[in-house]
C-alpha cells in the first residue's frame, strides 16, 4: 500500500507529460531557431521550467536586451506562482524541510492543478504522490525540450499544427478540473472578463496577476462566514 | 553544442527568480498557524482565478477557428475532461486551419 501514490503520481504526470510535450518540442525549436545553442535550451527547460517564461526569455537573447531586463521578464511572467505556492501552504505541512524546498521547484502549473486535484479527491497531498508526478512531468518536458532543438526542423510550420491553440485548450482543461469547487461558478467570469480587459489596457504579462487578483477579490466578497465564527456577526 | 557564458548566468539568474516566485507564496503564509477562514476562501479559489487568466484572453482574441475550437474542447471536456478535451479541441484547430479556413 506504501508505493501505491507514488504509481497514482506518476500516472497523473504522465496523462500531463503527454500534453506538455508537443510545447517541450516546439520551445526547443523555437529556441534554436532564434540563435540558441540546444545545450542551453535544455538547460533553460532545466532550470528555468517554465514554458511561456522561457519563451520570452528566448525571444529577447536574440535582440540587445540588457540581462536585467530578460531575468525581471521572466521573474515577472512568473508572478502567478506566488498565488500558487501560497495556496500549498496548508497543503505541504507533513512535508520536511528538503522536501518543501524540493517541491517548490517543480510547481508548474499543471503541477500544482494535479495536486490541488488530489486533494479535492483524496484529502490530501502525499509526498510520494506529488514528487512522482513531478519526476515525470520534469523528464518529459527536460527531454522533449533537448528533442525539440536538435530535431526542430522536422516540425516544419507550427501554425499548420495548431501549436499555438494547443495551450488555451490546455489550460481551459485545467480549469475545468475544478468546476465542482464553491464559487467556482463566480471567480471565472470575474477573472475572465479582468484579465481581458488587464490585456488590453495594461498589457501582458500584467493581465494575469490583474484577473487574478479579480477572481479572488469576487470569491472574498461572496464568501459565507460560517455560524460557528462568532467574530463575523453570527447568531451566538 | 555551446555554451555561451552570458546566456549560462541569464538562464541561472532567471531559475532563481523563477524559485522565488514559486517559494514566496509559502514564505508569506509559512508562519500563519491556522489560517482565517477568508484567507482559505481566497486560497481555494487560487486555481480558477489564475488559471482563467491563462485562457480567457487567449479566447477573446484568438480567431474564429481558435474560438470553435475551444467551445469543442469545452463541450468534450464536460463528459471527458483531460486527454479526450485536448485531442477534441486540437483536433478541431487543426482541421478547421487546413480545410476550413484555407
Amino acid at each position: 500500500m506504501r508505493t501505491l501514490p507514488f504509481w497514482h503520481g506518476i500516472r497523473a504526470g504522465l496523462i500531463v507529460a503527454m500534453s506538455t510535450t508537443p510545447f517541450g518540442l516546439l520551445f526547443g525549436a523555437i529556441a534554436v531557431d532564434g540563435g540558441v545553442s540546444p545545450l542551453e535550451a535544455t538547460l533553460m527547460s532545466g532550470i528555468i521550467f517554465g514554458g511561456a517564461s522561457q519563451l520570452v526569455g528566448v525571444q529577447m537573447f536574440g535582440s540587445h536586451v540588457p540581462a536585467w531586463l530578460i531575468v525581471l521578464s521572466v521573474f515577472a511572467v512568473n508572478f502567478r506562482h506566488i498565488l500558487y505556492s501560497a495556496a500549498m501552504t496548508p497543503l505541504v505541512k507533513d512535508f520536511g524541510r528538503l522536501q518543501k524546498a524540493a517541491a517548490f521547484f517543480f510547481l508548474t502549473d499543471p503541477q500544482f492543478a494535479e495536486a490541488a486535484k488530489r486533494v479535492d479527491r483524496v484529502g490530501k497531498l502525499e509526498t510520494a504522490w506529488y514528487f512522482g508526478a513531478a519526476f515525470i512531468i520534469y523528464v518529459v518536458w527536460v527531454g522533449s525540450s533537448a528533442l525539440g532543438a536538435v530535431f526542430g526542423q522536422l516540425i516544419g510550420n507550427p501554425k499548420a499544427w495548431a501549436f499555438d491553440a494547443l495551450l488555451p485548450i490546455y489550460f481551459l482543461g485545467l480549469v475545468m478540473g475544478f468546476r465542482k469547487r464553491p464559487l467556482f461558478g463566480a471567480v471565472v467570469p470575474v477573472s475572465a472578463v479582468a484579465s481581458i480587459i488587464g490585456m488590453h489596457t495594461v498589457g501582458s504579462p500584467w493581465h494575469v496577476s490583474i484577473g487574478a487578483a479579480a477572481g479572488i477579490i469576487a470569491a472574498l466578497i461572496l464568501h459565507k462566514p460560517q455560524s460557528s465564527n462568532p467574530d463575523e456577526g453570527a447568531k451566538p | 553544442m555551446s555554451l555561451d557564458l552570458r546566456t549560462a548566468l541569464i538562464i541561472l539568474a532567471a531559475g532563481i527568480a523563477t524559485y522565488l516566485t514559486r517559494i514566496g507564496g509559502f514564505w508569506l503564509l509559512s508562519n500563519v498557524k491556522n489560517l482565517p477562514p477568508r484567507l482559505e476562501t481566497a486560497l481555494n479559489a487560487v486555481p480558477a482565478a489564475v488559471l482563467t487568466t491563462l485562457v480567457a484572453p487567449a479566447f477573446f482574441d484568438g480567431g474564429i477557428e481558435l474560438k470553435i475550437a475551444m467551445i469543442v474542447a469545452l463541450l468534450v471536456g464536460l463528459r471527458h475532461n483531460g486527454i479526450p478535451l485536448i485531442l477534441a479541441g486540437w483536433g478541431a484547430a487543426m482541421v478547421l486551419r487546413h480545410f476550413v479556413m484555407t
